[in-house]
């Protein structure tokens, strides 16, 4: 395949069967790696369509200063287009997220301001719309309210996954912004109508839920349930024992939040394997494995050790 | 039947402490009041006039169960069942 730059070599990604990690031949269980993208995750889609769909308005014009909340993936997908196209952008991210993160964000030229780690992501939209306001003529994309995030997964990663995958029955994916899913859920829906769209969204330890409150509750504007079929939620230990089963069973590195779309994935499966259905269930590898190198899951002995090692490091 | 009940922190007074604890009944109603019979009051805190309240939600299998049939949501031997405070009231 032969492209014209590295921004348009975003997007039509390898959709790969997973021989050894689904329930059954009836029931398979199909990934789409999105870490095959320019920056190496699913976010290069909705960050070109973003930028390029604010030019097309107008809204983003030459030396224009792009903010955005990020707790990393968006924010380097927007770095490097940035860099790319001659705008300077600024971050707001959890000043807990890893220093792969921080460093990769750097590398393109990206400035960051770091929000408190309480709220996690929360946190930092909050911070970011303060920005906002104090900046007006910074140029807010904000992935959690933007059509076009959704309309990114819409007009690509959907059509991508049913050419390659007619027969789907689920398809499966994290739930953060909700793009990935409002996009390719609403595509999907409109041309197999009986297409099951399963959230995948982490859970918070303990000790995160001690930091929150409910006055910090935020739902992105992009999330419309009724495009979902149902919700799953993860714990830290089942998504790390995934990613390390994807890694060691089937040769995907993959990020956590892979392990936890992978998880329900799984769990779906075994309710069409149970009540005796067969099943083509597409799941998203969101990004690989190299920005949580550091937090040892990868490497330990054993996969407890793995679970300890990481408690308290995820879902910044 | 046994199912595995997580309880969170916040509702573990009633559990003398514990996280996990085991219960019976064919649908998740049976099963809160299954467990009110040797922890009285944790039902009164998950569910109110034959609902879930508002602000906890339960995940059976990890799916959560207003996806399914909310306390109606028939169970089987061996299901894994698990109580948590809502964040944001619920969503994301």
């Amino acid at each position: 395949m032969r492209y014209d730059s590295s921004l348009a070599a975003v997007g039509n990604t390898p959709l790969v069967r997973l021989p050894r990690l689904s329930p059954s031949d009836d029931v398979r269980i199909w990934a789409k790696l999105e870490d095959r993208n320019p920056t190496g995750s699913v976010k290069d889609r909705p960050a070109l369509h973003m930028i390029e769909q604010a030019e097309k308005d107008g809204r983003l014009t030459p030396g224009c200063t792009i903010l955005e909340p990020t707790s990393g993936n968006t924010g380097i997908s927007l770095a490097m287009a940035a860099k790319l196209k001659g705008y300077r952008i600024v971050c707001v991210m959890p000043e807990n997220t890893s220093e792969e993160r921080r460093q990769l964000l750097a590398m393109w030229g990206a400035e960051i301001i770091s929000s408190p780690a309480a709220g996690g992501s929360n946190t930092a939209v909050r911070v970011a719309k303060e920005l906002a306001a104090e900046n007006p003529s910074w140029v807010m994309l904000y992935q959690y309210g933007n059509p076009d995030n959704a309309g990114a997964h819409y007009a690509t990663t959907g059509p991508e996954i049913l050419a390659d995958l007619p027969s789907i029955t689920h398809f499966v994916a994290g739930l953060g912004t909700t793009g990935t899913l409002m996009g390719v859920g609403r595509y999907l829906r409109e041309h197999k109508p009986d297409v099951k769209i399963v959230a995948a969204e982490p859970r918070y330890d303990d000790l995160v839920y001690g930091l929150r409150n409910l006055d910090e509750g935020f739902v992105p504007e992009l999330y419309d349930a009724s495009v979902l079929t149902t919700r799953f939620s993860v714990g830290s230990a089942d998504a790390v024992t995934r990613t390390r089963e994807l890694l060691q069973q089937e040769g995907i590195f993959a990020g956590v939040s892979t392990g936890a779309a992978l998880h329900a994935a799984i769990g779906v499966g075994n309710k069409a394997l149970k009540a005796g259905e067969s099943a083509d269930i597409a799941f998203v590898v969101a990004d690989g494995g190299w920005k949580y190198l550091s937090t040892g899951l990868y490497t330990a002995k054993t996969t407890e050790e793995a679970i300890a090692t990481v408690q308290g490091q995820l879902w910044a | 039947m046994a199912i595995e009940v997580r309880i969170p922190t916040i509702l573990r007074t009633y559990t003398d402490g514990e996280k996990a604890v085991e219960g019976s009944g064919d649908t998740l109603g049976k099963l809160f009041a299954d467990l009110d019979s040797r922890h009285p009051g944790i039902e009164a805190r998950i569910v109110d006039g034959g609902k879930l309240r508002r602000f906890v939600n339960v995940y059976l299998n990890d799916e959560d169960v207003r996806f399914l049939d909310g306390i109606d949501t028939q169970l089987t031997d061996g299901d894994s069942v698990t109580i948590l405070p809502a964040v944001a009231g619920g969503m994301v």
